[in-house]
């Protein structure tokens, strides 16, 4: 059995599949299900500064989209930071900590960039016996009106400002939070890094709007007839998250530095993949809040068997092993050649690679072949783009077949050269460097 | 030989259409079709279908596991239930469990193909020998199991996981007990029993010893003495008699005969069969021997029942599957009279009932079917000797919740016991719950290890 037992920046947990801060982890009610149900930790819903809680609006503050046979595919919401009075959840967050000593316990927290404000908030959080905490730096809505959330990790010194007072004042483990709010999601990191943190946690919500309500002309959410973007979550987002996990993991400045992925991780196979990626732990919401605190079972025993099954013992013989195989567009190998091929035993004949291929790529499908409805590729049109593999409804009709080196492209005439050659020394390349020697 | 040829025949049909007609009733699910079967769960919390599942399976997680590309762990998922995960994903009538009450037959009245996805799992971790348990250190204990059925084995496999010995009598020449004898041969094709008897026995410290009955080579006494505890899992031996005249005629025959034998024949042509054959009863029995009677190539077979259409035993799929392989089933009729010629069964004489204030009764018309061949499904019973002053209420043996039966140290499960619900998936969970209910009950009897320091 593999061991999947997390220590993320000292922080241990039984497994490395954490809540995500958000409605799930508000009180100790829905923490203790959690836990029950086998979640490795939580990061507790934003705690806000003393004083009068923020209110949520009363209507509705999720909107979402859905695939196929209604499966909720993105959700967006406009729920602030926790409602609730700040010591009543400090004072739940103590007793969950208590009861739960083996599962990771975090708390999220966003106040106004003053120092005073960090200064005070954090010795009451200590007091918990919490095992970190996690910068709320990515709240697209509402709270960035104030200053807060992402207002302040758009802006890679506050970042930095604030993580430095975080680690002069607690001895607390610091997460920093990042937005997808912005271009380059590696200056955030560095400036956290540069602060002090810990590590970092990604991706907080992406700003969006899920639908318009065409009999009212309303953004959905619809708030009396008025919308507001709101933060998209859910398995949606996860592309955008594995590409800025690996950024932060790969980027020289921010090498090694811890990263607690997030963003759509809906199965083990999602986890597996942020880890691969460079994470050190993953964090979930929207899975949970679609199916329930059960789900963390099929991602433990998925993540495990498939473990066991590539002979993975521990965390770390998957952290990161992804890596170093990101590279840039420029770096990959332009004599790598592959063709599509379709099995005809699995083909279905629905025609849409036909129809992808022919109206939008290289018209390299047939559609008759001897008079008779057949779907075959032809290889000397084919440039292994892919697409015909992505909109065919059954998995592993077509497949892309690299060409063994030497073998005839019949594309280009030309035999499959075997050595690696990529764009900056490639002779259509104005700017191609000659090799260093 | 052909279907038209009088009198009760073998190799009535070419050696091809034998193996056409007793293929697979449910083909297994390829991967493409179990994703997209798998798809459609929508992991319902606190699922009725679970709820539905007399072995409680969590069906929700291990759908999901399937739909997560995860078939080992979502076999686990089933086998930590119930070890026969792989015969019942075959054999259960899922219609009126799991499938009946998948919330998509409100949406949709087409549920979660749940049988057919518990059967891609298991075969994928069957086929690769993936073994989930592992035994617990020897306990030094030894229970005997009487019967080698879904019950025996179910229970047999949980106290090998906990470390005891199990010694397993059966008085057949195989293990299985119905999973091998008793089920239509197209519902379990390729020795899928065998291999699954193979599998539950490969956890170790689990003996079978064949040939050997209950009352006629040991008796229940001989084990108490011998064993640390007892599980009785004994399976319905006897058949219910007609009572009327010309039972004894040539061509009157028991239905699990007939379903036994069809199971033990490789080409199955060489079970012969009447051409015109009448089944009595209204059971998953009757509808197994009538099916299979019309698949060997009998002309024309008549199912009679001596109730209506709602008051069978067999599923509504099942009528469906008879009706839509020939089979005739009438209503209202219960046997009279067999007609002999020569010694040999004729017909059959039939008399319409009713029912009066809720009784049956006879009307007094009848009527004759021609018949060659009767097949007797009208219920089994339990034949044991050899069970001592072992408590018994209508026939079967009276068992608490846990599954102890009067007398101490002696448990039982499956159809032996009263409130038996017939049915291979209930037959496990008992089995499955008295080995529990014997562990608890050989720890708290155990020696406590000493405390002194």
């Amino acid at each position: 059995m593999a061991d999947l037992r997390n220590n993320f920046v000292g922080i241990k947990s039984p497994n490395p599949f954490w809540l995500a801060s958000a409605p799930p982890t508000d009180k100790a009610y829905n923490v203790e299900r959690a836990f029950k149900a086998g979640w490795g930790g939580v990061v507790w819903k934003t705690l806000g500064e003393e004083g009068p809680p923020v209110v949520n609006v009363n209507g509705p503050r999720y909107g979402a989209i859905w695939g196929a046979d209604r499966r909720l595919l993105g959700l967006n919401n406009i729920e602030l930071i926790t409602d609730r009075d700040l010591y009543v959840n400090l004072r739940e967050m103590k007793q969950v900590k208590m009861n739960w000593p083996d599962r990771a316990l975090i708390a999220s927290i966003m106040v106004p960039c003053e120092e005073n404000a960090w200064k005070a908030i954090l010795p009451l959080v200590e007091e918990t016996g919490a095992d970190g905490i996690e910068l709320n730096f990515g709240c697209p809505h509402g709270m960035s009106e104030r200053g807060m959330g992402s207002a302040v990790g758009q802006v890679p010194e506050y970042i930095e400002m604030v993580v430095r007072w975080c680690k002069q004042y607690t001895r607390m483990p610091v997460i920093t939070k990042l937005t997808p709010n912005i271009t380059d999601i590696r200056k955030p990191a560095r400036a956290a890094k540069a602060g002090g943190t810990d590590a970092v946690s990604l991706i907080n919500t992406i700003n969006s709007i899920t639908a318009v309500n065409l009999d009212t002309f309303s953004p959905e959410p619809s708030i009396d007839g008025r919308g507001s973007h709101g933060g998209y979550c859910g398995p949606a987002v996860k592309p955008i998250a594995l590409n800025m996990v690996a950024e932060i993991a790969r980027d020289p400045e921010t090498y090694g530095l811890p990263i607690s992925g997030i963003g759509g991780i809906t199965t083990w196979r999602d986890a597996a993949e942020f880890l691969a990626l460079g994470a050190g732990n993953v964090q979930v919401c929207t899975a949970a809040m679609t199916y329930g605190f059960k789900i963390v079972q099929e991602m433990i025993s998925g993540l495990s068997d498939w473990m066991d099954a590539k002979g993975h013992r521990t965390l770390d013989d998957i952290c990161g092993r992804a890596v170093p195989n990101v590279t840039d567009w420029q770096y990959l190998n332009l004599n790598y050649v592959a063709k599509a091929k379709i099995d005809q035993d699995a083909c279905i004949k629905c025609g849409r690679c036909h129809i992808a291929c022919e109206d939008t790529s290289h018209q390299a499908i047939t559609q008759f072949v001897n008079g008779v409805r057949h779907f075959e590729v032809i290889e000397e049109e084919c440039v292994g783009c892919n697409l015909c593999v992505n909109v065919c409804p059954v998995e592993n009709c077509i497949t892309l077949e690299p060409l063994a080196a030497g073998t005839l492209d019949k594309r280009t005439g030309k035999p499959v050269d075997p050595n690696y050659a990529n764009w900056t020394t490639h002779p259509n390349n104005p700017m191609a460097r000659q090799a260093a020697e | 030989m052909g279907t038209t040829q009088s009198g009760i025949l073998h190799g009535r049909l070419p050696l091809a259409e034998y193996e056409a007609n007793f293929s697979d009733l449910h083909p297994p699910l390829d991967k493409h079709e179990a994703l997209v079967a798998a798809d459609r769960c929508y992991f319902c919390h606190d699922a009725p279908c679970m709820t539905a599942c007399p072995t409680s399976i969590d069906i929700p997680l291990f759908i999901r596991q399937i739909a997560t590309g995860n078939p080992i762990g979502s076999a686990k998922t089933i086998f930590d239930q119930n070890i026969l995960g792989g015969m019942c994903a075959r054999v259960c009538p899922t219609e009126t469990l799991c499938e009946q009450a998948c919330v998509r037959n409100t949406a949709e009245e087409r549920p979660v193909e749940i049988g057919r996805l518990q059967r891609y799992s298991t075969d994928v971790a069957m086929r690769e020998n993936k073994q989930f348990y592992a035994r617990a250190a020897a306990t030094g204990r030894r229970i005997a199991v009487v019967g080698a059925g879904p019950a025996s084995l179910a229970c047999a496999h949980r106290l090998a996981v906990k470390g005891h010995d199990v010694v397993i009598y059966d008085a057949r020449e195989k293990s299985g007990g119905l999973n091998e004898y008793g089920i239509a041969a197209y519902k379990t094709v390729d020795d899928f029993a065998q291999k699954e008897v193979d599998y539950v026995l490969s956890i170790g410290g689990i003996e079978v010893r064949h040939g050997q009955a209950l009352g006629r080579d040991f008796s229940l006494a001989d084990l108490t003495e011998q064993y640390d505890a007892v599980f009785l899992g004994l399976g319905l031996a006897g058949v219910n008699a007609l009572r009327i005249e010309g039972e004894n005629a040539e061509g009157v025959e028991d239905a699990v005969d007939f379903i036994a034998a069809l199971r033990q024949s490789k080409t199955k042509a060489d079970i012969p069969v009447g051409r015109r054959v009448v089944v009595l009863g209204g059971g998953m029995t009757a509808i197994d021997a009538a099916v299979q009677a019309k698949l060997l190539g009998a002309e024309e077979v008549t199912i009679c029942y001596r109730r209506g259409k709602e008051h069978m035993n067999a599923s509504e799929f099942e009528q469906d599957l008879a009706a839509s392989k020939g089979v005739t089933i009438r209503h209202w009729l219960q046997p009279k009279r067999i007609a002999v010629k020569d010694g040999k069964v004729a017909g059959i004489e039939l008399e319409y009932t009713a029912l009066e204030d809720g009784k049956l009764t006879t009307t007094g018309e009848t009527g004759i079917i021609a018949a060659e061949q009767i097949f007797k499904a009208i219920g089994q019973t339990f034949q044991a000797s050899g069970l001592g002053a072992l408590q018994m209420e209508s026939g079967r043996i009276v068992v608490d919740a846990a599954g102890r039966t009067s007398l101490a140290k002696i448990w039982a499960g499956g159809d032996c016991v009263l409130g038996g619900e017939d049915l291979t998936v209930s037959a496990v969970a008992m089995g499955r719950d008295c080995a529990e209910s014997i562990n608890q009950a050989l720890a708290a009897d155990a020696p406590l290890a000493s405390a002194v320091a």
